[in-house]
Order: C-alpha cells, then sequence, then structure tokens
C-alpha cells in the first residue's frame, strides 16, 4: 500500500500492465526519455526497454493509425495523446477503424487498445490543453470511454482498460493529477467498466458526476450533511457503455437528481443522462434535473478559466434548488 | 531492363557553387522506373529469373485473368440489382495480382476497396468477395489469410495501420512484412506521409505499394500534385522507391518482392510506385465519361496487362489458345458456382448489429442496443 497521486497510479497501472503482458506496448510523444509531460510513463523506458517504450514521431493521426494495426496484430498499445485537445487528428482511425473492425470482420480482428489522454480545465495551460470533449466520443459505438477521478480508480481503471479486448479512451482529470492523494495497493486487480460507483450514499438528492468535478460534488456534499440533507454521489467512470441503472435505482429512492460536468452543457453527456431518467425514472423524479456545467462556449484561456469551470456554489444552489422543489 | 528516370528535369541546374562547398551542395536524387516486357509483350532487355519462371507466371496470368472475368460479372450483377455499389479493378491486374504474388503467406496485407485480385491470390474466396460487397459484414470474416485487414474504405489509413502491424513484427521479433496498397490520391493525404516517415525513421518491415490508376474518381494524376513522380514522395522520408510500369505483370512482382525481402531482412521499409490505369469507371456509381474522354481510355487499352502477359507466356511455349478457352470457360463457371453460393446464404438476425460492437456486448443497456428500431436485442 503506497500513498500517491492520479498521476502516480496511472504509472503504477502502467508499471503492473508491462509487467504481466509483454504485449503491452506504450507509445507516444515524449513518452519515454521524458517520462511524459506529466511524467505518467516515467521509469517505463528504463525497466521495459525501448522497443515497448516507443517515443513517437509527432504526429497524432499515427499515434491513432499505429494503434489500430499494432491492436489487431495482438499487441495492447497505450497510447498517450498529450492533450485530449490534440486528439482530433487520430479521430479518424479512432472512430472509423478501432472502433468498427471488430464489428466490420465479424469479429475476425479486433483493437485491444488505450488512449490516454489528459482532460479539463483548471491547469493554467495554453489553448488547446484544456478539453472535456468526452460526449463527442461517447457517441461512437464500439468504443468504451473512461475516465477515473481517483489514484484508486486510476490504478483499477486503467488495468482494466488496458486487458479489455476492444478500444478504450482512457481521459485522466488533468487538475486532479497532483491534487488528490490515496492508499493505493499495486496488486494487479482490475476495477470493473461499465460500472458506475456511488462514492457517497444518501437518501435526499443524487449527484451524478465523473472526472475531475468528483472532487467538487463531493465537498458539496459534506457541506450538504452539514445542512441536514443527505446527497448521494455516483461517479459514471464509464462514460460508454454507460451504466443507467445505477442512477435510476437511485433516483428511484432520492427522486431529486443534479447532474455535474465541467463539458459544455449543450449536448454534454449530462443531456444522456437526463435522457434516461426521462425515460426510465420519470415517475420517480420530485424535481426537474437540474444540470451544472460548463458554458456552451470554447474554454477560455486561463485567466479566465475559474469561470467556465463550475463552481462548488453553483453545485450547492442547483442542489438547494432541487431539495426544496415541491 | 531498368530505366533511370531524372526527376523534374525542369528544375533548374544546380546553382554554380564551388563543389568543395558542403553548405551549398545541392541535394539530388533519382527514381528507377523499371519495366521488362514492352506493351506487345515482348522482353526489353535483360530479364529477371522471374521472367524465366513458368511456375509462376502461369499462375499469375490465371490469377489476372480471374480477377477480370470476376469484375466484369460483379459489375453486371450491381446493374441488376444483385450486388451493392462496386469497384472495378479494370485494367489494374497486374498490379493487384503482382504485389500479392511477391507476398509470403505470412506477411500481412493492407488492401484498398480495389484489390479483387490481390485478395484473390491471397486466399480470400469470391463467395466470401461476393458477400462483402453485396452488404454483408460476414464476407470480411473471410477463412483464408486471416490477420489481413478488410479493405480501407476511407482513403490512405491503411499506410498507417501497416506501419503499425510492422511494428508490432519488430516488437516480436518475427520476421513478416507488411504490405499496404493506397492509390495515387492517397499519396496527397497525411497519413501516407505520416506512415512512410515512422517507418523510416523505426526502421519498420512495411512495403508501399501505390497503386496510381492516373485517376482520384474524376481528379486527374496532374491535378493530384506537381510531384513528378509519386515514388519521389518516400525520399522525404528516408526510404528507397521506384516506380515500375504496373501493366507488366513482371515487373510489378519483382519490384515488389524485392522491397518485400529486404524489408524482411531488416532493411526497413520501401516504396513502389505501379503506374497502370483504371479502365473502369470508378464504381459503378460513377460515369467516367463526365470527365475523360474515350480516345483516352481506348489508348490506354493497348497497353493491356493482361494481354501483354499473354503474349509473353506464349511465346515462351507455356499457353496456347485451347489453355487459354479452357481457362476461360473454367473461370467462368467458378464464377458462376460462387454467385450461387453466395446467394443461398441466409440473412443476418437483427441481432447482429449490435452483437460485433465489443467482444462482450451483454453490458449494453436495452436503450443502447434498441435504438429506434426497437427490439434488436431480442432478435
Amino acid at each position: 500500500m503506497v500513498e500517491t497521486t492520479i498521476v502516480g497510479a496511472v504509472n503504477m497501472a502502467l508499471h503492473r500492465a508491462m509487467e504481466d503482458d509483454p504485449d503491452v506496448v506504450v507509445l507516444g510523444e515524449d513518452i519515454a526519455v521524458n517520462g511524459g509531460v506529466f511524467r505518467a510513463t516515467e521509469g517505463l523506458v528504463d525497466r521495459f526497454g525501448a522497443d515497448r517504450v516507443r517515443d513517437t514521431p509527432l504526429a497524432e493521426t499515427m499515434i491513432g493509425g499505429l494503434c489500430v494495426g499494432m491492436a489487431a496484430q495482438g499487441l495492447k498499445p497505450v497510447a498517450e495523446i498529450q492533450f485530449l485537445g490534440f486528439i482530433w487528428p487520430a479521430m479518424d482511425h479512432i472512430v472509423n477503424h478501432a472502433s468498427r473492425l471488430r464489428n466490420r470482420t465479424r469479429g475476425r480482428l479486433s483493437c485491444p487498445m488505450v488512449i490516454r489522454a489528459p482532460m479539463g480545465a483548471g491547469i493554467h495551460a495554453p489553448e488547446h490543453h484544456s478539453e472535456s470533449v468526452e460526449a463527442i466520443f461517447a457517441h461512437v459505438p464500439g468504443l468504451r470511454v473512461v475516465i477515473p477521478s481517483s489514484p484508486q480508480h486510476a490504478y483499477g481503471l486503467l488495468l482494466a482498460s488496458i486487458r479489455d479486448p476492444d478500444p478504450v479512451l482512457f481521459l485522466e482529470p488533468a487538475r486532479l493529477y497532483r491534487a488528490v492523494k490515496q492508499e493505493v495497493e499495486d496488486n494487479g486487480e482490475a476495477l470493473p467498466l461499465g460500472r458506475s460507483f456511488v462514492l457517497r450514499e444518501g437518501h435526499d438528492l443524487t449527484l451524478v458526476t465523473w472526472g475531475a468535478m468528483v472532487r467538487e460534488t463531493m465537498r458539496v456534499a459534506d457541506a450538504l450533511a452539514g445542512d441536514g440533507i443527505s446527497a448521494e454521489v455516483i461517479d459514471i467512470a464509464t462514460i460508454s457503455p454507460f451504466d443507467a441503472d445505477t442512477v435510476l435505482r437511485s433516483v428511484e429512492r432520492t427522486g431529486r437528481c443534479v447532474i455535474v460536468h465541467e463539458a459544455a452543457r449543450t449536448s454534454g453527456f449530462g443531456a444522456e443522462i437526463a435522457a434516461r431518467l426521462a425515460d426510465r425514472g420519470l415517475t420517480s423524479l420530485m424535481a426537474p434535473v437540474e444540470r451544472v456545467t460548463g458554458p456552451d462556449a470554447i474554454v477560455p484561456l486561463p485567466a479566465m478559466e475559474n469561470h467556465y469551470i463550475p463552481t462548488e456554489a453553483s453545485i450547492r444552489e442547483a442542489a438547494l434548488r432541487a431539495v426544496a422543489y415541491q | 531492363m531498368s530505366i533511370v528516370q531524372p526527376i523534374n528535369p525542369a528544375m533548374p541546374a544546380a546553382p554554380a557553387a564551388p563543389a568543395a562547398d558542403a553548405q551549398h551542395a545541392p541535394v539530388r536524387f533519382e527514381i528507377r522506373y523499371r519495366q521488362y516486357l514492352a506493351p506487345d509483350g515482348s522482353a526489353l532487355g535483360a530479364l529477371p529469373e522471374a521472367a524465366q519462371r513458368e511456375d509462376l507466371l502461369v499462375p499469375i496470368y490465371k490469377a489476372m485473368v480471374l480477377t477480370r472475368l470476376f469484375d466484369a460479372k460483379a459489375v453486371s450483377l450491381q446493374r441488376t440489382g444483385q450486388l451493392g455499389t462496386y469497384p472495378s479493378s479494370l485494367g489494374q491486374e497486374a498490379v493487384t495480382v503482382g504485389l500479392a504474388s511477391a507476398m509470403a503467406p505470412e506477411d500481412v496485407l493492407f488492401p484498398t476497396y480495389r484489390e479483387h485480385g490481390a485478395l484473390h491470390w491471397r486466399g480470400v474466396t469470391m463467395e466470401e468477395m461476393l458477400l462483402y460487397w453485396s452488404g454483408d459484414e460476414r464476407g470480411l470474416d473471410w477463412k483464408g489469410p486471416r490477420q489481413d485487414f478488410p479493405p480501407a474504405i476511407p482513403i490512405a489509413t491503411q499506410t498507417l495501420h501497416a506501419a503499425g502491424a510492422a511494428t508490432a513484427f519488430t516488437v516480436r521479433g518475427e520476421p513478416r512484412v507488411a504490405v499496404s496498397v493506397l492509390g495515387d490520391g492517397a499519396t496527397s493525404k497525411g497519413d501516407f506521409y505520416e506512415a512512410m516517415n515512422v517507418a523510416g525513421v523505426w526502421r519498420l518491415p512495411v512495403v508501399f505499394v501505390i497503386n496510381n490508376n492516373q485517376w482520384a474518381i474524376s481528379v486527374p494524376r496532374g491535378a493530384q500534385t506537381s510531384a513528378e513522380t509519386l515514388a519521389q514522395k518516400a525520399i522525404a522520408g528516408g526510404l528507397p522507391a521506384e516506380q515500375v510500369d504496373g501493366n507488366d505483370a513482371i515487373a510489378v512482382h519483382v519490384a515488389v518482392s524485392e522491397a518485400v525481402e529486404r524489408a524482411r531482412s531488416g532493411g526497413g521499409a520501401g516504396v513502389v510506385e505501379a503506374l497502370t490505369y483504371r479502365l473502369s469507371d470508378h464504381t459503378t456509381a460513377d460515369d467516367a465519361t463526365r470527365y475523360r474522354t474515350e480516345a483516352e481510355v481506348s489508348a490506354m487499352w493497348k497497353r493491356d496487362p493482361v494481354a501483354r502477359l499473354r503474349t509473353w507466356i506464349g511465346a515462351q511455349g507455356w499457353w496456347d489458345k485451347d489453355r487459354e478457352e479452357e481457362l476461360i470457360d473454367g473461370t467462368k463457371k467458378r464464377i458462376d458456382k460462387a454467385i450461387a453460393e453466395a446467394a443461398k446464404v441466409a440473412p443476418q438476425p437483427a441481432s447482429s448489429i449490435t452483437d460485433f460492437l465489443y467482444r462482450d456486448p451483454s453490458g449494453l443497456d436495452t436503450d443502447r442496443r434498441s435504438g429506434d428500431a426497437g427490439g434488436l436485442a431480442d432478435g
């Protein structure tokens, strides 16, 4: 058991996966000698060698395409896209190939690959380094989209993603990389994909979130408890294919739901959750479903990014509105 | 016979800088053009050993004939509503069969959608090809070359998949080669440049064969790039490259074989540009008379690759009129049998739409599986 950060847990899971399975190959820009710009891959090249830990030329389309060919040949590539905002050149390979190869060959070929990328604002980075675009990928059948929110989740979900027989986009909340510490046991145990986690049980309302916003949401739940309001907190964790049942079961009990995400509101993944509640949970609802999200805006440069990221105050206000609704 | 073709003769001569001035020494390169047989099937000069191999050239010829007859039949099936949109490879039989004939069974092919001859050579059956082009994914679950990629429908993406497979061969130390085919239009895409670049710097066992059929749907080769050859694009990636007459099956076979064996023995990647001509429309949904003249097409028929190889093998005494008639007749019967077999295949169940999204699709909830069609999960 060691106390570590999310980035430390990612590093630990990569070491474990490479140790366990000689087919795991890590690749990306600056990931070998430099250990990744966030140091998530530090030490891998020394331990496993340059054949399995590959600094690539600076070309994201190529990273996506290489992964497809490597994975179809039975390797398990784990690629790093340096920031989520730089993933677009690889989209053709993620959407048109990685996610489709199993389906179009009826299972003859498949793409067991992971693309890791840091996501989200709050790290005072230049443009294109702060996006939260998970919903775009949630629209792609054949792809899994996984977002850890803690060191334990980062370790267990990354191991699961690497062992999964299908392509996984693993989005790491950059703002939390070193902000939260937790005891993590390097025991090789994966957490399940496709399942949401109830982080805190409660009966007055359900707060649904994922990724970096888990931190603010948990703080709000703690504060609400001081006001005598018992909030359940669900971390969706796997955005796609997503576990609607955990949310529906919770709302059946609480009758009130607030969805919190950093991404822009319109067509954000919160809209899908709200739609599922409208479809299958309408009779449980005692208040309108609230969404606390980033605005429909381009993520601003760092000077204004605190105006973009949802605040604890706005989550709390929405929670109080939901609870007060008659 | 090899012809050294200087690149871009329009380029101004190197400035009259002192030869000793290394900083100003011009970078020069040249692209070899390889052709063994003249369009009339006669030898142009010294021939490679492959030209004397009956056991190689007769099977190549038979596969080219099958490809041509299969294409013709597939187009007519599409015209009568029995097949979906189909891309004929008419006129390109020497490229597609020639490149496949240069591969070992354990190598991996990354084809475009117009490489029916290569697929056939590699062991994909006509029933499987017909199933796919009639709109059934099961046609890509072929029983022959299990690791070969299905045809890439997006352009040039397969060049990177081939580089990825070659990376896997390198990591595992396997003496295998990935062969990616791409068209002339595909050489304009970034994927191709990125694939050549990484193949060069990682010294990957991959060969890129440019099937330059002169037309990317309606856009001619000359409107695609001002580069004098497509092969020379490889030079920027540090790869050896050459041009071959793509209608000379012997030249294609020998050039690709050399590149494949160089890659297999650790010599790194290579590029072969095969110059051919698409005698057909782009697909059955295309009308090439909108953008090119009949005169151009007729002139290109004089370079017919099938006739050229037939003349050569006939001149060697390996082929004659009787064998030709027997081949045509037998091949047509095989094609008809394949069509009949493919027609017997029952449609997939509706649930097949979601059954193959993930190895374990059970995690998909009912909403996700049903969509608006309803009930697929129960199908």
